[in-house]
């Protein structure tokens, strides 16, 4: 077998907190699809018939009942479940599941919508024998307005410094503002061997990763690494330009238990027939200095940086919004589900999508929104540019536009919301006007 | 009545006097003259043909025997003539029997022994020169009809995996079937071709093989996609680095084979190598050397007895090819290093174009052994390999000067020999190599510099090529486009639909502009290959 993989669903979601509340991240409606089905749909196309799953005991509960992850997904998951207060980080979680893994890893987390062509990382991670490729992409504008925020908030988010070598596709540089104290600082060893560098910002981090089997293993032992974003995947790209005592340290381990073992294992001598190859080849990765392809470094990462096509992290409100605006879209997503009755004077628009057994009554307008399962809407009803999820009741004559309603939500008769995020199982009372921009967890 | 099929030119033919004297010949036992056993064999012919091609072309064969027929017959024809030669086969023995006939008629008691005994030998004659004459036939029914195909000559010509056909639809249809049903995808052609080598597939680099394989790949050993992904993107490239690279891939791809039950590993170990091979062929056209290194496998695979435990069978198989790899690879080229250190000598001027592992080891024992002489690296776009052993040869403290080809004239006149790798050595004695190649063959020769190939022998194919049209592997042709400060002013080149960019990889030079081949059994001059062949076959 080549690769597994690894679905990460056990995020809490900490910036979208109001969304979390009741629901699991992993199992937010987007587009009416629990938002975990996604990746794990990309997985299905890509060709993957197993996926370890690793998320709380909820999630799976949840995963069980909900009709979409039962009939679509063909795929076989493993889930491995782990606790939920946890301070379990991905790295963590990784190393709870080392005994399962037995050959590299594509390590995705639960949070990803994107169509890339999967294959372009694999491609580096094979063709170059790499220890790591990840996938980024340029970010895109957030365009909808976030309910809940007045005004634009300029997001004083700390900005991640990515360089890379003139191909645009080895990674050299990977530090996260933060930890920049005064100033971005580069080796000059990295400068040496490779003097042209790009050093990108404002792209995303898609989370998805290639890791060798080796990682996994010295992950057991390193115990402190906790995070694979956080603190795994900067200290594997620092590691490349090492000196080469600490450097090979990773596969040097690898290849002697391989040799002790002499199995069939993978990776058994891999590099070293490589190299015995490479030395033949007449090919080399960077030219103008006297040294050997790859300048005989055995930890490589690299990473492809995405340049147009969709690909977001729900990780936050607004994400969430844009999120639930094209995903649809890029499924082809059946815009009212064949089980929703709606009558014959509604108004809808074409981005709108109804969930299951909807009921919809006269003389809606529905324009740009997506309506959850078993949601009910009666008469009089505007809603525009929202978002509702399921179970929820909508009252008639009430104008909603811009907003979030949560699950299991009421809105009474007559209201009018503007730009507002209604948290799950909330009541808004009939009559309530000029509801803009509020918040009610 | 005259029955008189055929005559040869200028013979005469005047009825029953002629047939008289043939058998009274026959009858004295007489050797006949040349002209009637000519007459025999073409008789004899006939009937040998008719009854081969009962089935297939009855009306092409008459045609073809009427024509020599014809064309060997200016006499005039007697009307039983063409009803004869329309259905020869139902005219067995024509001339001897109607000769017999008459005379027998006449005087049937003389039909002695002295009578079966010549017909005898004239049918022994007929078969003996029928199966000289044959070969005559072709060419003679060749100019009468041109049209005919071959194959239809030759009803079994097997087509070589060599012939590539890509202009051809059918062979493509069955290449596509093929393909189906070892489960490998086909990979797609890009861009406009050259007409005259509108034969040849032309896959893009940016287009890979892996977009249609499931990811995590079942089909196909993940060692063998890496190796493939590997040379479609160029990162191993070079006749021996390719061959190492498959050998070691085809070395993991045993340590990971069960027998599955009740088959068996000598038979179902081959039937498992074939799709990998079609994978890694669609990748990149496989070169001879990998040909040569990949028959040796299937043959030692073929010869595992039946008996042979698994573990057992594994472990001799992966012994075979770390020794192949360590005979005809790394010893041959420490004994290609031997020879050729005695051709270099103190203060030469060795000219060598583009990057062959071979020379450059040579060259870097050659230093070693502490000789003086200097390099001039050739170099050539738009691979630009040149640079690569430049790095090598620097890095060992070799003396070098780095020029384009375009300016391989001007630097001539300074060099004292070239020194030249090979992909692989054909049969008749060409030198097939990157192409520049045979360019700078042919201008050395010009300039009276020695020119010396170093090739190992598991280079050696049995191919036969005089040109660089019929078998030779495209490149991708945006390579051409990009410049050397990375700006592409073509890069819209599709859309001129005059234009055809053309990136050739290989070239063959003919053995007249080499002087020696370095090979591990030792200095051969180029027409020798066929001997070398002959041998390696005759050890196998």
């Amino acid at each position: 077998m080549e690769l597994q993989a690894v679905l990460m669903a056990a995020g809490g979601g900490s910036r979208m907190t109001d969304l979390t509340y009741n629901t699991p991240k992993a199992m937010l409606p987007v587009g009416n699809k629990p938002l975990m089905w996604y990746p794990l749909n990309l997985l299905e196309r890509m060709g993957f018939e197993e996926v370890i799953v690793i998320t709380t005991k909820e999630v799976q509960k949840m995963m069980s009942t909900d009709p979409k992850m039962k009939l679509d997904v063909k795929m076989k998951l493993d889930v491995v479940c782990i606790q939920e207060d946890g301070d379990m980080g991905t790295a963590d979680a990784l190393r709870h599941i080392q005994q399962k893994i037995k050959t590299d890893i594509l390590v995705v987390s639960c949070d990803l919508i994107t169509d890339v062509a999967l294959h372009e990382v694999v491609d580096l991670f094979r063709a170059h024998n790499a220890t790591l490729a990840m996938l980024m992409s340029k970010a895109h504008e957030f365009t909808e307005t976030v309910p809940g925020q007045k005004g634009k908030k300029k997001t004083a988010e700390q900005r991640d410094f990515v360089g890379v070598d003139q191909s645009g596709k080895r990674l050299l540089f990977m530090a996260n503002e933060a930890d920049l104290e005064d100033g971005l600082s580069i080796r000059k060893s990295i400068m040496r061997k490779h003097p042209r560098m790009h050093i990108k910002t404002g792209l995303v981090d898609a989370h998805l990763y290639c890791l060798k089997k080796a990682v996994v293993d010295f992950l057991a032992d390193n115990k402190s690494i906790s995070s694979i974003r956080g603190e795994l995947v900067p200290y594997l790209v620092r590691k490349q330009f090492s000196k080469t005592t600490n450097c090979p340290k990773i596969k040097d381990d690898a290849e002697d238990q391989n040799q002790k073992k002499n199995d069939g294992s993978t990776n058994h001598g891999h590099s070293s027939c490589l190299s015995f190859s490479l030395d033949r080849s007449c090919w080399n990765d960077h030219r103008g200095d006297m040294s050997e392809a790859y300048h005989g470094g055995k930890l490589r990462c690299y990473v492809h940086i995405m340049d147009e096509g969709p690909c977001y992290r729900v990780n936050t409100l607004a994400a969430y919004i844009e999120a639930n605006r094209l995903a649809p879209k890029l499924f082809e997503e059946v815009p009212v589900h064949p089980s929703a009755v709606i009558s014959e004077r509604c108004q809808m628009g074409s981005d709108s999508y109804i969930g299951a057994m909807c009921q919809i009554a006269d003389k809606t307008s529905i324009k740009r929104s997506t309506i959850g399962n078993s949601t009910t809407v009666k008469e009089k009803v505007k809603v525009a540019n929202s978002i509702i999820m399921h179970g929820v009741t909508i009252e008639e004559g009430c104008n909603i536009q811009g907003s979030v309603i949560c699950s299991n939500a009421v809105i009474g008769r007559g209201a009018d919301l503007k730009y507002c995020l209604v948290g799950n199982g909330q009541q808004i009372e009939p009559e309530g006007k000029d509801h803009w921009h509020e918040h009610t967890p | 009545t005259d029955v008189i099929i055929e005559s040869s030119v200028g013979y005469f033919t005047e009825g029953p006097e002629r047939k008289d004297d043939i058998v009274k010949a026959k009858q004295e036992g007489k050797e006949l003259t040349k002209e009637e056993k000519q007459r025999l064999r073409k008789e004899k012919k006939q009937q040998k043909k008719s009854k081969e091609k009962k089935d297939d072309k009855p009306s092409r064969d008459s045609e073809k025997e009427k024509k020599p027929a014809s064309a060997a017959s200016p006499a005039p024809q007697t009307p039983t003539q063409p009803p004869a030669q329309k259905a020869p086969s139902a005219a067995p023995a024509p001339v001897p029997v109607p000769a017999s006939e008459t005379p027998s008629a006449a005087d049937k008691p003389a039909k002695s022994k002295a009578e079966l005994k010549a017909e005898r030998r004239a049918r022994q004659e007929a078969e003996r020169a029928s199966k000289g004459k044959k070969g005559d036939v072709g060419p003679q029914a060749a100019p009468g009809k041109p049209k005919a195909p071959p194959s239809e000559l030759q009803p079994v010509v097997k087509r070589l995996p060599e012939h590539v056909q890509v202009d051809n639809p059918e062979v493509l249809k069955k290449l596509a079937k093929k393909l189906e049903r070892q489960q490998i995808p086909l990979r797609s052609d890009y861009g406009y071709k050259v007409s005259l080598f509108s034969h040849l597939h032309q896959y893009s680099r940016k287009a890979p093989l892996t977009q249609q394989l499931g990811i995590p790949s079942t089909v196909i050993h993940p060692a063998i996609v890496r190796l493939g992904l590997q040379y479609s993107q160029g990162i191993v490239a070079g006749s021996n680095a390719r061959s190492v690279a498959l050998l070691h891939a085809f070395k993991q791809v045993i340590r990971d084979y069960t027998t599955p039950p009740n088959e068996e590993l000598s038979r179902d170990l081959v039937n498992r190598l074939k799709p990998y091979i079609s994978f890694l062929n669609q990748c990149r056209p496989l070169s001879a050397s990998m040909g040569n290194a990949i028959k040796y496998i299937k043959k030692e695979i073929s010869n595992i007895p039946s008996q042979c435990k698994e573990e057992e069978a594994k472990r001799k198989l992966l012994n075979c090819i770390d020794c192949y790899i360590n005979e005809k690879i790394v010893l041959a080229a420490k004994a290609i290093a031997k020879y050729s250190i005695e051709k270099i000598s103190d203060g030469d001027v060795i000219l060598v174009y583009g990057c062959s592992s071979l020379v450059n080891h040579i060259l870097c024992e050659a230093f070693e052994k502490n000789r003086k002489f200097r390099v001039i690296v050739v170099d050539s776009r738009p691979r630009l390999e040149g640079r690569e052993a430049l790095r090598r040869l620097v890095q060992k403290g070799i003396n070098c000067t780095y020029v384009l080809i375009s300016a391989v004239s001007y630097i001539l006149p300074e060099v004292s020999k070239v020194f030249l790798g090979a992909h692989a050595l054909l049969a008749n004695g060409y030198v097939m190599s990157r192409v520049g190649t045979s360019q700078i063959a042919l201008v050395a020769k010009a300039f009276n510099v020695p020119v010396l190939v170093c090739c190992e022998t598991y280079k050696f194919c049995e191919r036969v090529q005089t040109d660089s049209f019929v078998s030779n592997e495209l490149d991708d042709p945006d390579d051409l486009i990009v410049t050397r400060t990375g700006t592409t002013q073509l890069e819209h080149w599709q859309e001129v639909p005059s234009l055809g960019l053309l990136n050739l990889v290989y070239d063959v030079t003919p053995p007249d502009f080499v002087d020696l081949v370095i090979t591990d059994l030792g200095m051969i001059p180029c027409t020798s290959v066929p001997v070398v062949l002959r041998v390696k076959n005759v050890d196998q």
